[in-house]
C-alpha cells in the first residue's frame, strides 16, 4: 500500500478527469434547481411541521429574560406570544418575529424573576404550536467582567493546569520502572485516555440531545468531529515526528521537524488531552453561565482529583526518553498545554456559549485522545520486537523506524502475541499488546477513572 | 502523495464545517430600524427596535368581533302558530369544519363552526315558544346541534347524525325551562368536536320577563392550539385579553346581567371573580330567586348561571377567572364604569379616572384603547412578511404612550 502504488491521473487525461468529477455535480444541482423550482408542486406531500429550539436563556439584570431562539424546523415560523411557567407575557422579539429556516431572535421578556428558581420559556407560533426549555435554576447572566474572566481562569486553574502539573510529577517515579511495569503503566495511560474519550463524547451526546435542535443531526455532527480530529492529528504526528524521508537517520536534513520521539508522544498526549481539557472547560463554563449547576469547592475537588491522572498520562512515554529531552521546562510547556485550555474553555463557555461548538469541540477532544491511544498502543506493541526497549537511546530509534515498517511490525505483533497464548507468554510477563501488563493497565486506567468521576 | 492528497481532502472538508458554522451562527433577519415601546403588565415601559409579542388589539377588523357578540341575541323569525297562539322562532343554522380563524393576534386555528363564528350564536326565546332550526351541515364530518334543556328524545342531536356536504335536520321544541342553556354538537369524538368551537348559548326567558338590564353573553371557553389535551389559551368570548383592552362600558346604577356558560374542555373547574361589587347568582338560571350573593362561583363543564350587579363606583374593575392560570392566558377583562350621574347612561366620561388607578398602582390595562377610541398608531403592517396576514393590527409605542398619558 505504499504511494508508488497508487495510480494519479496522467497530465493528458486530467481534463478528462476534471470533467467527469464536475458532471456528476452538474446534474446535482440541476436536480435541486428543478425540486425548487418548476417541480416544487411534486414534494407538496405530507404536513411540514414548525420547530422553534430555544437555544439559550439569559436572566438579565434588569428584570428581563432574554431567550435566544432559532427556527430549527422546515418552514418558515412566525412568533406571536411569549410565555414564562406557561403565563403569557408581553414581550418584544428582535429583529422581528417572522423567522426563516435556521433565523434566530432573541426575545426579551420583562419579568421580575428570582435566583436560584426554575423557569419554563415558552414560544408560541402563529399556527399555535408551544416550544419550550427548561431552565433548573435561574442565575443572572454572566457577563464578561474582570471578575468573571479571573474567576473563570481560576477554576481552569485548579481543574486543568495544576492538577496536569501535579501528575506529572510521577515522571522520577515512571522512570524508575522498567519491562513490565512501564507497560503497566502506559497502558492505565491509553486505560485513563479511552475513559476520557468517552467522557468527552457522552458529554457531547447530552450537549446535542439537550441544546441542539435535531436539523443539525447532533450524533453525526459529533462523528465527524472525532473522525476528522482524529485524521488531522495523526497527519500532523506523523510529520513532527519525522514522517517517512526524515526518518531514517538522525542526521538527515527533516531533522528540524522531528522531535525527540519520547516528547513527541507526550506533546501529543498533551494536546489531546489540552483538547479535552478545552471541552471540560466548556461545559464547565457553559453549566456556570446557563446556570444549570451550582459550582462548588467539592466539585473543583473532584475535577482537580480526577485530573490528575491527566499528568501521569503525559509523564509515561516521557520516562524513556533520554533524561535531558525531559528538562522541567518541557514538562511545564507540556503542562500548559493540556491544562491550560481548561482555562480558554471556561470563558468560551461562561461567555459565548454554543451547543453547535460544544459538540464540535467535545468532538475533536474525543478524537484527538482517540489518535494518542493509537499512538501509545503502537509504542506498547514496539516493545514486543524490540527487545532493547528498556534503553533511551533504543526507544527513540525504534520509534523513529516503526512507521515505515508498521505494516509488517503489526504481523509480528500478532504473530508473538498468536504464539504467546500457545505457551510462553504467561512467563515472560506479557510485555507488548497481548501480556498481562497491558490488559490489566488499561482496567486500572478504566476503573481509577471511573472511581474518580464519581466524586464529580 | 497519498499524504498530500490527504491533507487536501482534510482541508476541504475542515473548510466546509467552518463554512457551515459560520453560516449557521450569524443568521439574523433584516433588523427593524423604528423602536417601539410597550407596557408589561406590571406596568414597566420596555423599549425594543424589534416586535412586541403581546395579545393587544388595537382596530375591530376582526373576523369574531367579542364587542359585537357580547350584546347580540338572535330572537329568528317570529310567526304565531294559528291554534295555540304559540309564538314560532325559525333559525337557519350551518355547521361548517374547514375555517381558519385568528383566535388570538398572529395565531390561526382550525375552527368548527356554527354560523361561522366561535361561539355560535346566542339563541334567545320565551319559555313555550317553539323554536324551530334548520340545521344545513357543510362541512366535511357529521355534525348535530345537541341543545340542553327539556326536549323529545328525537331533537336531542345525539342519535340522529346529520351527514356533511350539505344534510339538513330540523330541530323543533317548545322552549324550556327558563335559564342559560349551551348548545353543541354531539358527535364522537365529542371533545374534538366541542374544543374545535361547536358550541353555543341558548338563553330562555320567563314569560313574566326579566327587570331591564344591560344584557350580555359570556362564554368561558379555550383553545388547544396544539392539541396536548390542555388549553394554550382562555378567554371571556374567544378572543384572549380581548376585554382587558378593550373594557366593557356600563353606568353606575344600571343594573347588569351576564348570562355566563362555561364551556372549557381539560381542566375540570373555571370561574368568575368580579372585582370591586357582588353579583346575585342565578345557577341555571331556572329560578328567578337567587341563590348567592358573591364575587366568586366556580363553574364545571358547561355549568352555567346568570349574574346580576349594579356598579355605585364608577372606574375601572377587573373580572378574571380566579384559577389565576387562565387570566394569565387570556380570561380576563375589565368592566369600564361611567358615571351616569342624574340621568342613566347620560354623561358619557365624566368622572371616570381613566388614569392608572388600576392594578397595583400601574397600569394593568396598557391597551390605549379602552375609551372607544382607536389606538392612535396601529400600523398594521409589520407582519406583512408572515404566511398569514393578521387580521388584528400589530401595536405599537406610539399607541400606548397615547393612551396611558
Amino acid at each position: 500500500m505504499g504511494p508508488g502504488e497508487r495510480r494519479a491521473a496522467s497530465s493528458a487525461g486530467s481534463v478528462r478527469t476534471v470533467s467527469s468529477g464536475i458532471i456528476p455535480l452538474v446534474l446535482v444541482a440541476a436536480l435541486v434547481a428543478y425540486v425548487l423550482g418548476p417541480g416544487a408542486h411534486m414534494l407538496d406531500l405530507g404536513v411540514p411541521l414548525p420547530e422553534v429550539t430555544i437555544e439559550r436563556v439569559d436572566f438579565a439584570a434588569n428584570s428581563e429574560i432574554h431567550a435566544t431562539i432559532r427556527n430549527t424546523g422546515p418552514i418558515p415560523v412566525t412568533i406571536v406570544f411569549a410565555d414564562v411557567n406557561d403565563r403569557i407575557h408581553p414581550a418584544a422579539i428582535e429583529p422581528d418575529g417572522y423567522l426563516g429556516r435556521l433565523e434566530t431572535a432573541k426575545v426579551r421578556i420583562p419579568f421580575e424573576w428570582n435566583e436560584a428558581e426554575p423557569y419554563v420559556i415558552g414560544i408560541t407560533t402563529s399556527d399555535g404550536t408551544r416550544f419550550e426549555r427548561e431552565i433548573a435554576a435561574a442565575a443572572p447572566a454572566v457577563l464578561p467582567s474582570y471578575d468573571m474572566i479571573s474567576f473563570f481562569a481560576v477554576v481552569g486553574a485548579y481543574v486543568g493546569v495544576i492538577p496536569v502539573m501535579i501528575g506529572m510529577l510521577w515522571l522520577p517515579f515512571m522512570r524508575r520502572m522498567g519491562g513490565s511495569t512501564y507497560v503497566f503503566f502506559l497502558a492505565v495511560t491509553v486505560g485513563l485516555l479511552l475513559f476520557l474519550a468517552l467522557d468527552s463524547i457522552e458529554e457531547a451526546v447530552d450537549v446535542s440531545q439537550e441544546n441542539l435542535a435535531g436539523s443539525f443531526n447532533g450524533l453525526m455532527l459529533l462523528a465527524t468531529s472525532v473522525v476528522l480530529s482524529f485524521l488531522g492529528l495523526y497527519y500532523v504526528g506523523g510529520r513532527l515526528s519525522g514522517g517517512r524521508g526524515a526518518a531514517r537517520g538522525t542526521t538527515a536534513g527533516g531533522r528540524g521537524l522531528r522531535l525527540a520521539r519520547p516528547v513527541t508522544i507526550a506533546l501529543m498526549i498533551s494536546v489531546g488531552i489540552g483538547l479535552h481539557n478545552f471541552g471540560e472547560g466548556l461545559a464547565i463554563g457553559a453549566a456556570i453561565g446557563l446556570g444549570s449547576i451550582a459550582f462548588s469547592t467539592f466539585l473543583i475537588v473532584g475535577f482537580a482529583l480526577h485530573n490528575v491522572t491527566e499528568g501521569l498520562a503525559i509523564a509515561a512515554p516521557l520516562s524513556k526518553g533520554s533524561t535531558g529531552s525531559a528538562t522541567w521546562l518541557k514538562l511545564g510547556c507540556l503542562g500548559m498545554v493540556a491544562g491550560a485550555p481548561a482555562i480558554f474553555g471556561g470563558w468560551v463557555g461562561g461567555f459565548a456559549y454554543s451547543p453547535f461548538a460544544s459538540v464540535i469541540f467535545l468532538g475533536v477532544g474525543a478524537g484527538a485522545i482517540f489518535q494518542v491511544m493509537f499512538v501509545l498502543i503502537r509504542w506498547i506493541g514496539r516493545g514486543d520486537r524490540d527487545d532493547g526497549g528498556g534503553s533511551g537511546a533504543g526507544g527513540e530509534a525504534g520509534g523513529a523506524e516503526r512507521d515505515e515498517a508498521s505494516g509488517a511490525h503489526g504481523r509480528d505483533g500478532g504473530r508473538s502475541g498468536g504464539g504467546g497464548s500457545g505457551g510462553d507468554g504467561g512467563k515472560s510477563g506479557g510485555r507488548g499488546l497481548s501480556g498481562a501488563p497491558f490488559v490489566s493497565g488499561i482496567a486500572v486506567g478504566m476503573l481509577i477513572m471511573y472511581v474518580t468521576s464519581i466524586v464529580v | 502523495m497519498a499524504v498530500s492528497r490527504l491533507a487536501a481532502v482534510m482541508a476541504v472538508s475542515l473548510g466546509a464545517a467552518m463554512l457551515s458554522i459560520s453560516a449557521v451562527s450569524g443568521m439574523y433577519s433584516d433588523a427593524q430600524s423604528a423602536p417601539r415601546t410597550f407596557v408589561t403588565h406590571s406596568g414597566a415601559v420596555v423599549t425594543t427596535t424589534g416586535q412586541v409579542l403581546d395579545p393587544v388589539y388595537e382596530v375591530s377588523e376582526v373576523e369574531f368581533d367579542p364587542d359585537e357578540y357580547l350584546r347580540n341575541f338572535e330572537y329568528g323569525d317570529v310567526s304565531m302558530l294559528e291554534d295555540t297562539g304559540q309564538t314560532v322562532r325559525e333559525y337557519v343554522i350551518v355547521a361548517e369544519d374547514d375555517k381558519v380563524q385568528e383566535i388570538a393576534p398572529g395565531v390561526f386555528y382550525n375552527v368548527w363552526t356554527f354560523n361561522g363564528s366561535v361561539p355560535g350564536p346566542t339563541i334567545r326565546a320565551t319559555e313555550g315558544d317553539i323554536v324551530r332550526i334548520k340545521f344545513i351541515n357543510n362541512g366535511t364530518k357529521p355534525h348535530t346541534m345537541h341543545f340542553h334543556g327539556i326536549h323529545p328524545a328525537t331533537m336531542d342531536g345525539v342519535f340522529e347524525p346529520v351527514g356533511g356536504g350539505g344534510g339538513q335536520f330540523v330541530y323543533e321544541f317548545e322552549a324550556g325551562p327558563v335559564g342559560v342553556h349551551p348548545y353543541h354538537c354531539h358527535i364522537m369524538p365529542l371533545e374534538e368536536h366541542i374544543i374545535h368551537g361547536l358550541y353555543g348559548v341558548f338563553v330562555v326567558d320567563p314569560k313574566e320577563g326579566r327587570a331591564p338590564a344591560d344584557e350580555m353573553v359570556m362564554v368561558l371557553n379555550g383553545f388547544d392550539t396544539d392539541f396536548d389535551t390542555e388549553n394554550n389559551l382562555y378567554a371571556a368570548n374567544t378572543v384572549p385579553f380581548y376585554y382587558q383592552h378593550h373594557p366593557i362600558q356600563i353606568n353606575t346604577g344600571e343594573l347588569v346581567r351576564i348570562y355566563v356558560v362555561n364551556m372549557v374542555e381539560f381542566d375540570p373547574i373555571n370561574n368568575f371573580h368580579l372585582h370591586g361589587n357582588m353579583y346575585y347568582y342565578y345557577p341555571t338560571g331556572t329560578d328567578l330567586v337567587p341563590s348567592f350573593y358573591t364575587d366568586m362561583v366556580t363553574l364545571s363543564q358547561t355549568e352555567r348561571g346568570i349574574m346580576e350587579f349594579t356598579y355605585d363606583h364608577p372606574g375601572r374593575f377587573l373580572f378574571h377567572a380566579h384559577k389565576v392560570e387562565f387570566s394569565e392566558k387570556g380570561w380576563v377583562g375589565v368592566f369600564l364604569v361611567r358615571d351616569s350621574g342624574d340621568g342613566k347612561g347620560g354623561g358619557a366620561n365624566a368622572g371616570v379616572d381613566t388614569g392608572n388607578s388600576g392594578y397595583g398602582g400601574a397600569d394593568y390595562d396598557a391597551a390605549p384603547a379602552y375609551d372607544g377610541l382607536p389606538g392612535t398608531g396601529g400600523d398594521g403592517a409589520t407582519r406583512e412578511t408572515a404566511p398569514q396576514q393578521s387580521k388584528y393590527a400589530q401595536r405599537d409605542g406610539s399607541g400606548v404612550e397615547g393612551g396611558t398619558a
